[in-house]
């Protein structure tokens, strides 16, 4: 940020060291992760949606059969890797139109997403927002399904995957950062570099043990609805256990 | 010429007994047993050592609900109950949690007598629009359905639970309304619904002389905001002791804050005095002397002692939470709650109050496994620094049974064990806070708000069964009159180090090293008392 009031470098150092003496306190913020933390849904209801509704019910049908036969798949590669599982999972985005994406986008929040966001998950958001906590969503959902709940929870940022469109069509390729694992954390720790957030004050809330980097970055980690994993984990590091079901 | 009277010899003190409740060990005393946590141990004390017992329990009422009939249809300062009823009036009705009695009693629990009784009566008299409140104060963890049911019964349950029975929620950003300030300032927020109804009856089990009174409702049923003003240390501090009201800065601003809810409230109290029989007939033993136990007595003891040396922690955990105490009726009244508390008051005095002549410089308390705040749980080291410098240090009236700057003996294995459902925010406490300060101001002032608002906590104290962010504070300044009383605690038995010495403690392997650690502090000749909890005993210090 460029100071309004022009001062000389030097002077300008010691009015931020004196401001920032009388002023300790960094801003801080809440990351959410959201599949599984924040709501029930996770990325394979947003595609499958999107699969259900292809123009023309024979195609519907042809998308629909090949997602579910990719379930088994979907798992296995999940439990290996979670970069593994995005290279899976968004090629089967290959060849949907960005328009039909965008138009069913709204629809599938309104239909699938907000009725399976989690009762706590409101309180915890107002709460943490009273704290004067910047609400930060940090997903490896597409943006195209993270945007609506983003604007419907009122949430400051989010950090979303984006799919590659070429001519209007997915390529299958998400654009880098490919948001997961440790990606999340890095993209936190830049984040609250930039934003000047103090990590030790910040929060962080993931039901996936995937997202064990995101959660060790802040000075504030909680496991919500868990997995065995990460249950076990957080057992092991004393973090709080939530449960917003 | 006159025959001289013969000195006393010198050497050992000679066996005697001041009374049944207070004995001195001799020569031939046998050892004692004493809890450490979930084990017991034999211990053989050094000679002279008085040990201050429970009295025996005071004979229950043969039929209790006839004492509570009477004590709701003649109570003190007050219209009988079915007098103050109306059809189509609203009631709630307030009672205590699974806190007390410790540990819970068997059923029928007295509250669940009591519930039924009530609700036959609202019922005759044309009232519907009634409410079971769990009163959690600001910071007890919820009740589960399990205990709840457990706690009112099967009828009462069916009839109430989840929309008409359910726990005090503390967090409610619109179940408090604020009645006033008293003239010292002190916020006095209470539970809407409660505030809202022509009438609130308040059922009490009152376990030890701190519990009732105004504190059921000031406390018992207020928010944060509320219960901070006293829940901190100079108030704690300033108790001479906690179990003698009239002595208590706790007592004195609860009474402050009671006066504003009556002026704003209509409250029918019933508050209810139970006998010490903690322990059923098998185990009836662990509360007797020693020296007059029978063989078959020192046949149990020794076997349970085995037992539990064998057993694994959790499963001696889960076998003393399955033992209910079968406490008994001794007392109830019904009222205002000033006349009605005095008068329990004095009827726990006649059953936990010993007579003690002087203070010592060395005093043992024995640690059981349980307290108020880990029921179905673990006693974890913030626990066990309530029971000894919170609770155990005000068992007193007159003056503590520790001398100023004494030493204070624990037995207790201390371990680094935390109930992550119940006690998520005593394990930040411990692990971050602790190791920073143990200065109880410092940690308020620095830390007790961000705990209060830590969303992670707020939603596990709402949504889940954790005590609130901020319990493990209050647990904290509980300890402060008896942290500036001590002059050194020392852990006997904790199997670690570092539990002891983030709780600014010492530790001794046994106990025996542990009293050679006390003698080094205080001098060789200290006079030394053991204090043979549980059940309760409360030592009047002359």
């Amino acid at each position: 940020m460029t100071p309004c009031i022009s001062l000389p470098g030097g002077l300008w150092s010691i009015v931020s060291v004196v401001i920032y003496g009388a002023f300790p306190d960094m801003a801080a913020a809440a990351f959410y992760d959201l599949d599984g933390t924040l709501c029930r849904t996770n990325l394979v209801h947003a595609f499958a949606y999107n699969a259900r509704n292809q123009q023309g019910l024979w195609r519907s049908v042809t998308r629909m059969a090949s997602t579910l036969a990719s379930i088994p798949l979907f798992l296995a590669a999940d439990s290996f890797n979670r970069r593994l599982f995005n290279d899976i999972f968004f090629r089967r985005y290959r060849g949907e139109s960005e328009d039909r994406l965008r138009y069913l986008a709204q629809e599938l929040f309104d239909t699938v997403v907000r009725p399976s966001i989690f009762p706590g998950a409101y309180e915890l958001i107002d709460k943490s927002r009273r704290l004067g906590l910047r609400q930060v969503l940090v997903t490896g959902a597409l943006d195209l399904t993270a945007g609506p709940l983003v604007r419907h929870l009122g949430l400051d940022d989010s950090v979303t995957n984006r799919l590659e469109f070429v001519d209007g069509k997915a390529t299958g390729r998400l654009l880098p950062p490919v948001m997961a694992a440790a990606t999340k954390a890095s993209w936190v720790r830049t984040y609250a570099e930039k934003e000047g957030l103090n990590l030790t004050e910040c929060y962080s809330y993931s039901d996936s043990m995937s997202d064990l980097p995101m959660l060790s970055v802040v000075g504030h980690p909680t496991a919500v609805n868990p997995d065995f994993r990460l249950r076990n984990t957080a057992l092991q590091h004393d973090w709080p256990i939530l449960d917003l079901r | 010429m006159t025959k001289r009277e013969a000195k006393p010899l010198r050497g050992p003190v000679p066996r005697h007994k001041e009374d049944d409740q207070v004995v001195y060990i001799d020569n031939n005393s046998a050892p004692r047993i004493i809890f450490s946590g979930t084990d017991l141990l034999c211990e053989d004390l050094p000679i002279g050592t008085r040990v201050i017992y429970a009295k025996p329990p005071i004979e229950g009422l043969a039929n209790p609900g006839a004492a509570i009939r009477y004590a709701i249809n003649h109570p003190l300062d007050s219209e009988p109950l079915y007098a103050q009823l109306s059809p189509g009036m609203r009631v709630t009705i307030a009672v205590d949690d699974i806190s007390l009695p410790l540990p819970p009693m068997t059923t029928p629990d007295i509250r669940q007598t009591m519930l039924e009784i009530l609700i036959e009566i609202l019922d005759a008299n044309g009232v519907d629009d009634v409410h079971i409140i769990i009163a959690l104060g600001s910071a007890h963890r919820r009740m589960t359905p399990a205990e709840m049911k457990r706690m009112a019964g099967k009828k009462i349950y069916d009839a109430f639970y989840p929309d008409r029975y359910y726990n005090l929620d503390a967090e409610d950003p619109d179940g408090f309304v604020p009645l006033g300030k008293t003239a010292q300032g002190e916020p006095v927020n209470i539970s809407r619904r409660c505030v809202e109804s022509d009438l609130v009856i308040y059922l009490n089990v009152t376990l030890v002389p701190m519990d009732g009174g105004h504190k059921s409702v000031a406390v018992g049923l207020c928010d944060y905001e509320s219960v901070r003003v006293h829940h901190e240390p100079d108030t704690i501090a300033a108790c001479d002791s906690l179990m003698d009201p009239p002595r208590s800065m706790l007592a004195t601003k609860l009474a402050r804050m009671g006066a504003i809810v009556d002026q704003h409230m209509n409250v029918f109290h019933i508050e209810t005095a139970l006998n010490n029989r903690m322990f059923s007939s098998p185990l009836a033993f662990l509360g007797r002397n020693e020296d007059e136990f029978s063989e078959f007595d020192r046949l149990k003891a020794e076997t349970l002692r085995l037992a539990l040396s064998k057993m694994p922690e959790v499963a001696k955990r889960k076998m003393f939470n399955a033992i209910p105490a079968p406490y008994q009726l001794i007392a109830c009244f019904a009222g205002k709650a000033d006349p009605v508390h005095e008068r329990i008051v004095a009827k726990l005095n006649e059953q936990y109050l010993v007579k003690v002549k002087g203070q010592s410089d060395i005093v043992i308390f024995p640690i059981p496994f349980i307290s108020p705040y880990n029921v179905n749980s673990i006693l974890n080291p913030i626990l066990l620094q309530v029971m000894a410098l919170g609770y155990f240090h005000h068992f007193y009236r007159g003056q503590p049974v520790l001398r100023k700057g004494g030493a204070l003996i624990l037995c207790h294995p201390c371990y680094d064990d935390f109930d992550p459902e119940y006690h998520p925010s005593y394990i930040e406490f411990f692990n971050r806070l602790l190791p920073e300060t143990r200065d109880s101001h410092q940690l308020r002032a620095k830390y007790e708000e961000e705990f209060a608002r830590n969303p992670s906590y707020v939603e596990m104290y709402r949504r889940g069964y954790a005590y609130h962010g901020t319990h493990p504070f209050f647990m904290w300044y509980w300890g402060e009159a008896g942290r500036q009383h001590v002059g050194k605690v020392i852990a006997a038995g904790a199997k670690n180090a570092h539990v002891p010495a983030t709780l600014g403690w010492d530790r001794a392997e046994s106990l025996t090293e542990a009293i050679a650690m006390a003698r080094s502090f205080v001098g060789p000749s200290a006079s030394m008392t053991l204090m043979k909890w549980p059940p309760i005993v409360m030592a009047d210090v002359e």
